[in-house]
């Protein structure tokens, strides 16, 4: 095996780390642990600026998968947010896939200018892990398509130019098969953006939908082929657009703390810190194994389905062995006179938990793992 | 960037992967229970020239890894330090057996429980302030042990002595045998993952295969992802250890190519998930994982023990945690 990265990689990496360090600032973090809103558009469009984003779309540019999880991964490593652009990015790609000429008109360069977000509209109140039963619903009436329903947990709605909105077309096919992919702009009449704040700080949204009228322009993919658009959607993010390397600022964070308190003398606290280290680096080399059978031509997506398992439950791990270690200290939140590690290990400790859940719960992703890589009997559901 | 085996490898890695299913079969292995050393097995795989060849650390973890699936009762990591530390041709060819104790010496210049040390005629390890091996007649017994391992005290200082280095020679020789022992016991995990697979398919209750019950296959889901990891990670640690740059330990990007704290990483790594692997293996084989007769048993007592012999994985961890943090730890304990 060879783990080094070429020159052009590293110089990549490089100008990439750069532009991080100019604009992840710590009055920029300040402003999103306040809002709740983790996006930096200042640091999007110097991203934009230096062409990288245009490099990172899948499918556009000249980036290749490994350079889409360099992008990604420095992000998550710096702390820098990253959800918000590696959405838009996605679904640029997808765009540029199976969009017409007029939609990749208009959605490319709004993404690669830095300037638009887009967000994703699958989940549903009553419609979680098991999207296929999705309600929301868009008839035809004449050339247009009136949508209705709700969508829960739409993250950056309240920003996002666009919705990728996954609608139940016809409910006489079987239930994969009867949904079509929206390209919705957010400031279509019937629109209606809820807050919805979480125990991690992140705000999400719960989105609304009533008499929504959209043209044939804002289909994404084929009438009825939703299900395959979203799959588009997956195959490009291949578990290489960021989520699986928390662990490494919180190991960062929580190092700096041990050497600053003199805790790092006890040996608990350095076995625990050598943990953490070595389930940081499995991680990045299971997401940079999975990156590379993405730019080998080959589609990752249950090495994805086994790095989101093992980076998530290992990061949840860390953050509550780091949280006991600091013990009342690390009960104490960010700008907190005292609080361990600046606050850095309470926030840890309330964001983790959603990292299990959200793209795809553990046990979902072991459910693939078990048919599809262990080939076990499916099971009775 | 390169991050599945080679061609050369693969074919290394089905080589030796037919060699060890043929010759180190469960009776094989059992056979050469408690001792743990089968000296007709020792000769087949030594005529392969393993020893003397210019194979890397890295072909020699793909073989490695094949031993380990096979639960070979050879001292495939302890021999393989040996001879290339020293690279007499009697190791070479295998008619000397080489071992290496991964703890240093007492104060009685013993080097106690050491891996191989029952069977092998020359001994690598750390005494007061060199790195040595000492020639002495092997006991051919050892005490009875969890991973029947050919395990046996020695002497440090009776025997024909060899000098090898400092403490910096120890430590390389210390990774190599670390990152060859992590192989090992990623084969091992292979081996659970495998029979677990296996069995849960074959055997039915409540009129299904167990293997079609969730908890069973959530059990087992998460350990492809675990052994994938442990077996990157031990290709790095080789990689790194072949390359011979000193690397970086930069934790703050996440970024560690220091080769010793690779190879304690992947030790570590690789003995918790041969641990956990055979532990879910044989839980789901129900009873008759805990019966003599099933192979799963012969795995987890090795899984512990191949890694154990060096000490408690924790102290591992500190020593890792020095690496990693290098001045941290003397500014902490000289009040800055
Ligand atoms: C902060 C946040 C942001 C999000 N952002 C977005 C977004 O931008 N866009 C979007 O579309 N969605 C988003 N989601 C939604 C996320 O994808 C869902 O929460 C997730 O898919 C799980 O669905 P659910 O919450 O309905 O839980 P459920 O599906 O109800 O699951 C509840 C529990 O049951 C378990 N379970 C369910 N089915 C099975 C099964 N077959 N076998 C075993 N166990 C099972 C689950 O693993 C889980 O533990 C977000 C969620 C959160 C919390």
């Amino acid at each position: 095996m060879d783990f080094t990265l070429s020159p052009a990689v590293l110089a990549y990496r490089q100008q990439v780390r750069e532009i991080i360090a100019a604009h992840h600032t710590p009055e920029a973090e300040h402003e999103q642990h306040a809002s709740g809103t983790f996006n930096n558009p200042a640091l999007n469009r110097a991203l934009a600026a230096a062409g990288l984003i245009e490099r990172a779309v899948p499918g556009l540019g000249a980036g290749d998968p490994i350079e889409l999880w360099v992008l990604f991964n420095e992000m998550e490593k710096s702390g820098a947010p990253l959800d918000a652009l590696a959405m838009a990015v996605m679904i640029a790609g997808v765009v540029h896939h199976v969009g017409t000429p007029d939609q990749r008109a208009q959605v490319i360069p709004a993404v690669t200018s830095g300037e638009a977000l887009i967000c994703l509209g699958y989940s549903e109140p009553d419609a979680g892990s098991d999207l296929s039963a999705l309600a929301t619903r868009a008839v035809r009436d004449g050339d247009q398509w009136v949508i209705n329903g709700a969508k829960m947990w739409t993250t950056m709605a309240h920003e996002a130019r666009w919705v990728i909105l996954l609608a139940r077309t016809d409910s006489s096919l079987p239930r994969h098969h009867g949904l079509t992919m929206f390209l919705v702009p957010m400031d279509t009449p019937g629109v209606r953006v809820d807050p919805v704040h979480t125990m991690g700080t992140e705000r999400t949204n719960a989105t609304f939908y009533d008499d929504v009228r959209v043209s044939d322009d804002c289909v994404l993919g084929e009438v009825n082929g939703g299900w395959r658009v979203m799959g588009v959607a997956l195959s490009y993010e291949r578990g290489v657009m960021g989520g699986t390397n928390p662990g490494v600022p919180l190991l960062r964070h929580t190092a700096q703390w041990a050497e600053d308190s003199g805790r790092i003398a006890e040996p608990a606290v350095r076995e625990k810190l050598a943990r953490v280290a070595i389930d940081n680096h499995v991680a990045a080399l299971l997401t940079q194994r999975s990156a590379w059978i993405a730019a080998s031509g080959g589609l990752p997506g249950l090495e994805g389905s086994m790095t989101k398992v093992f980076a998530s439950e290992a990061y949840q791990k860390a953050s509550r062995w780091f949280q006991e270690m600091a013990g009342a200290e690390g009960l104490l939140q960010l700008q907190e006179p005292g609080a361990a590690a600046d606050g850095w290990i309470e926030y840890d400790a309330r964001h983790s938990p959603v990292t299990t859940i959200y793209g795809g719960t553990s046990e979902i992703n072991r459910n693939n793992i078990a048919e599809r890589h262990l080939g076990l009997p499916r099971m009775r559901r | 960037m390169e991050l599945a085996l080679s061609p050369d490898q693969t074919v290394l890695a089905e080589a030796f992967g037919q060699f060890f299913r043929r010759e180190s079969t469960s009776a094989v292995v059992r056979r050469a229970e408690p001792l743990g050393f089968d000296p007709t097995l020792w000769a087949a795989l030594s005529a392969m020239e393993v020893w003397g060849s210019d194979a890397t650390l890295s072909d020699l973890c793909v073989i490695a890894e094949a031993a380990g699936r096979w639960a070979a009762p050879v001292p495939f990591a302890e021999h393989a330090v040996a001879s290339r530390m020293l690279g007499w041709p009697l190791l070479v060819t295998g008619e000397v057996i080489g071992a290496f104790a991964p703890r240093i010496s007492d104060d009685r210049g013993m080097w106690s429980v050491v891996p191989a040390g029952a069977i092998a005629d020359v001994v690598l390890g750390f005494d007061r302030t060199e790195f040595v091996g000492i020639s002495s007649p092997p006991p051919m017994t050892g005490p009875h042990n969890h991973a029947c391992a050919p395990l046996a005290d020695r002497s440090a200082r009776i025997g024909e002595l060899t000098v090898l280095g400092d403490l910096a020679s120890f430590e390389r020789a210390s990774a190599e045998w670390k990152v060859l022992t992590a192989a090992m016991l990623v084969g091992i995990s292979v081996a659970a993952l495998e029979m677990a697979v296996e069995y849960v398919q074959q055997r039915q209750q409540f009129g299904v295969p167990i293997g079609s019950f969730q908890a069973v296959q959530h059990g087992l889901a998460d350990l492809p992802g675990r052994i994938d990891g442990a077996r990157l990670l031990t290709h790095h640690a080789a990689s790194a250890l072949d390359e011979g740059a000193p690397g970086l330990c930069d934790i703050a990007n996440n970024d560690i190519t220091d080769p010793h704290a690779l190879a304690s990483m992947a030790l570590l790594f690789c003995g918790e998930t041969a641990t956990e692997a055979t532990a879910r293996s044989l839980h789901f084989h129900g009873g008759y994982g805990f019966a003599e007769e099933y192979d799963i048993q012969l795995y987890y007592r090795r899984a512990r023990g191949w890694a154990l012999v060096q000490g408690d994985p924790a102290l591992e961890c500190h020593s890792l945690a020095d690496r990693l943090w290098p001045n941290r730890l003397l500014d902490a304990l000289g009040g800055g």
